[in-house]
């Protein structure tokens, strides 16, 4: 069997990718894609120590089953601040939706 | 149910009477004078069931009815409250009952039961009368009176304490009984208290009470300190009576008996208005005219001679206190009967009358006059509730002619202003004559006359000869006064139209009268001396040989004298042949030569005793609490603070709170927060990703930290 340490990596590395598309790309969609990337990363975390623990607890499984469906909620409501932010200022760019400051 | 059962239940129906009517009925006139009256009732069957068995009991001094219960835990013992009859409260206890339910038929009448309500009839005043149309004329008749359950709630809440006080086995309860009357005598004579005399009276009333009730508290404790037990049975006893007289109270050279003697015996001076605390009895008369008197003249005043007489064997040790009593007792016997000769509201004069006829009892008791003294109790409730509520009869037979005439100018209490009331009032005239002729001892027929013959003869046999002075000129005047106030306000023709108007008054004031006054005649016959030619041997001497049970040692018969017997027969028949022969004439206060000031201001005790004592309180509270001890050195300290206080909140305000608080930590922490803020605000730019970057940083440097110390 595959080591668990492989798996880790591998999250690890998609977290990465994730975090750094997050806070690289401009616009809030592909953020918002990045932030799906780090959500998954864990899903695999999850999954790996499920099955390299007991297999007969099913916490692991249902975390990632529970994260999905938190990931599925928090991209609609995302999505829907972009559409409706692009609606008011035309834009989709991070950087210029900066009314927020003091 | 066994008699003792019955004994415990006596007091109880008043006292319920009195809450039903506060709580329930006192909207309701007819339902409270229908409660109160049938409790009375009540309580006067259960105490003539217990009279009659009573008397059916021989040696019923030595096995009295008695029963009582564990009260108050006194460390390891108990203090046990009960009830007892003996002879003494059987005898009490008849003439009680009797005269409690008297005072409740009559009240019924008295407040004018079923009359209209006043046309303008205020709580607290006396009712003025309403008009009403009859035959096409209006007229004017008496009103209900205003309060009128309330009135029956209060002497249902007297009755009560009467019963506690004669069924008590102990002193701490008869004490109880006594307090509550005290109460109910303050409501009783301020019932009108819109009236300031009313008002007045029933303040002073109290507190005169008052002051001797401290000192029969004191008496009391002092009883219950050295010996341990207040019960009459248990300290009536040949032990602790003779530890009583040996132990020295330390005052005066007294023994504890004759302290405590002494301590009770001035609570006796209030309750039964002996000179010097007398003050209060003629105020009391502000009172509902007749029912109230009568509750100072024939019932709660006689509670105070009572408790002396249950007393008498732990008095009786001490000569020196037996010698105080008995002159208090004659000399408020005779001091009293000459301030009544000089009264003309009839109310008043029988109000002397009373404090006069208590002291022949104190005396009688002082001269160890056991039996005379209890006779004389009784006699005396039965005529004298029977004067004092003849008197409210003619009082009201009076208001009925005043209202006849609408002059209210003219005082229906006035004996000036009546005159010839025989032919409007008889039942009253003659019942009021049997009263007045058994107070002034008329010879052989009225009780009064064997009553104050016996505590001659005793006075005399037993060689007091300033007592029996004394006592005999207090007779003479007796007679003199009564005969005075009975030609005054019955005989000759009448003063004032008002009198011409006046009215027989209703059954329920009548009935009372009379059965009344078969008493306060046929109650003498059972205490016919055995000794007394021809009636001695015709009627055995009953109240002697049952009364004298009470006592460990029956007191013995004194031998037959003609001295008291004259005597008593001069001074009575004397003072009425004299009292007619001076007042038949009379027409005005101004034509009687006995008008004299010492005597009309009742020696000027109101006077002294405002200057002795009403106006130094007032001085002093004036002058030393209000003015130096409340506005002086209170307030003196009380200012003090205020501006210290003040100075020390000032100092503090401007050098610490200014400075430090508001500058340094309040202003101070505000600068110093908006000095970093505006450092600080540079940093926030609203980018989101920029956001992420540094919290991304400082988790990593978190995180290098941590595994640094951590896990290296």
């Amino acid at each position: 069997m595959v080591p668990l340490s492989w798996y880790l990596i591998f999250a690890a590395a998609l977290f990465s990718i994730g975090l750094f598309g997050v806070l690289s790309r401009r616009n809030a969609v592909a953020i918002l894609l990045g932030i799906e990337l780090m959500l998954n990363s864990v899903n695999i975390n999850l999954a790996a120590f499920w099955r390299y623990g007991d297999v007969l607890q099913m916490a692991g499984q249902v975390f990632a089953i529970i994260v999905f469906a938190v990931a599925a909620a928090e991209v609609a409501v995302g999505l829907a601040l972009v559409i409706s932010v692009y609606r008011r200022r035309n834009t989709v760019v991070a950087d210029e939706i900066s009314m927020m400051k003091w | 149910m066994t008699i003792e059962t019955l004994i415990w239940l006596i007091p109880l129906p008043p006292i319920l009477a009195f809450f039903l009517i506060v709580l329930f009925t006192n909207k309701s006139k007819v339902l409270s004078h229908t409660i109160a009256v049938g409790a009375a009732f009540l309580s006067w069957l259960g105490s003539i069931i217990v009279f009659v068995r009573a008397l059916g009991v021989e040696h019923l001094g030595k096995y009295p009815f008695e029963s009582s219960v564990n009260w108050l835990p006194t460390g390891d013992t108990w203090f046990r409250i009960g009830v007892l009859v003996d002879p003494l409260t059987a005898v009490t206890l008849f003439f009680v009952a009797w005269t409690v339910l008297m005072i409740f038929l009559y009240s019924v009448g008295y407040h004018n039961y079923g009359q209209p309500v006043g046309d303008h009839d205020d709580k607290g005043l006396p009712p003025h009368g309403a008009t009403v149309e009859e035959h096409g004329h209006k007229q004017v008749v008496p009103s209900v009176e205003p309060m009128y359950s309330r009135f029956f709630a209060f002497i249902g809440l007297f009755a009560f304490g009467m019963y506690v006080l004669v069924l008590s086995d102990n002193l701490l309860t008869l004490f109880v009984g006594w307090e509550i009357m005290g109460l109910c005598s303050y409501l009783l004579i301020g019932f009108w208290y819109a009236k300031p005399s009313a008002r007045d009276a029933a303040v002073k009333a109290f507190l005169t009470t008052r002051t001797g009730d401290v000192f029969m508290l004191l008496g009391i404790a002092y009883l219950y300190y050295v010996t341990g037990t207040l019960s009459f049975r248990a300290v009536f006893t040949e032990q602790i009576l003779h530890t009583l007289a040996t132990v020295p109270s330390g005052f005066l050279g007294f023994s504890a008996a004759g302290l405590i003697g002494l301590l009770l015996f001035i609570g006796t001076i209030g309750k039964s208005a002996q000179f010097p605390l007398h003050v209060w009895l003629p105020d009391a008369m502000e009172g509902p005219t007749p029912v109230s008197a009568m509750i100072h003249a024939a019932t709660m005043v006689s509670a105070g001679v009572y408790a002396v007489i249950r007393m008498f064997p732990l008095l009786s040790l001490d000569p020196k206190t037996m010698a105080i009593v008995a002159f208090i007792g004659a000399f408020t016997a005779l001091f009293a009967a000459t301030i009544a000769v000089a009264q003309n509201d009839i109310k008043r004069v029988l109000a002397y009358s009373t404090i006069s006829q208590l002291g022949f009892m104190i005396a009688a008791l002082g001269i160890h006059a056991y039996i005379a003294a209890v006779f004389h109790l009784i006699t005396h409730a039965f005529f004298k509730a029977l004067l004092f509520l003849g008197s409210g009869s003619v009082i009201h037979g009076m208001e009925h002619g005043v209202l006849h005439t609408g002059n209210h100018e003219v005082d229906p209490q006035d004996m000036f202003n009546m005159g010839g009331l025989r032919k409007k009032m008889p039942i009253t005239f003659w019942t009021f004559l049997i009263g007045g002729f058994a107070l002034s001892g008329f010879p052989l027929i009225t009780a009064g006359f064997w009553s104050k013959d016996e505590i001659f003869a005793e006075a005399f046999g037993n060689g007091h000869v300033a007592v029996f002075t004394t006592l005999a000129v207090a007779a003479f005047l007796t007679a003199f006064y009564t005969m005075r106030q009975i030609t005054l306000t019955f005989l000759g023709e009448p003063r004032t139209k008002e009198a011409e108007q006046a009215q027989e008054t209703p059954w329920t004031m009548t009935v009372p009268l009379v059965i009344l006054s078969v008493f306060a005649v046929a109650y003498g016959w059972v205490g016919i001396p055995e000794h007394f030619p021809l009636l001695g041997v015709l009627l055995p001497n009953w109240l002697h040989e049952f009364v004298g049970g009470t006592l460990a040692e029956a007191p013995e018969t004194t031998a037959f004298n003609w001295v008291p017997l004259l005597t008593s027969l001069i001074v009575a028949l004397g003072g009425l042949y004299l009292g007619w022969l001076t007042y038949r004439n009379v027409n005005s206060a101004a034509e009687d030569r006995l008008q004299i000031p010492l005597l009309k201001n009742k020696y000027y005790f109101d006077e002294i005793y405002d200057r002795v004592f009403v106006k130094p309180a007032y001085w002093f509270a004036e002058n030393v609490v209000y003015k130096f001890m409340d506005q002086g050195l209170i307030d003196g300290i009380l200012h003090i603070f205020g501006p210290a206080t003040q100075g020390l909140g000032a100092f503090i305000r401007n050098h610490f709170d200014l400075p430090v608080i508001n500058r340094f930590f309040g202003d101070g922490s505000a600068d110093v927060t908006y000095w970093f803020g505006g450092k600080l605000r540079a940093v926030q730019t609203g980018r989101i990703q920029q956001y992420l970057m540094f919290a991304l940083v400082v988790f990593i440097a978190i995180g290098a930290v941590l595994y640094f110390f951590l896990l290296a």
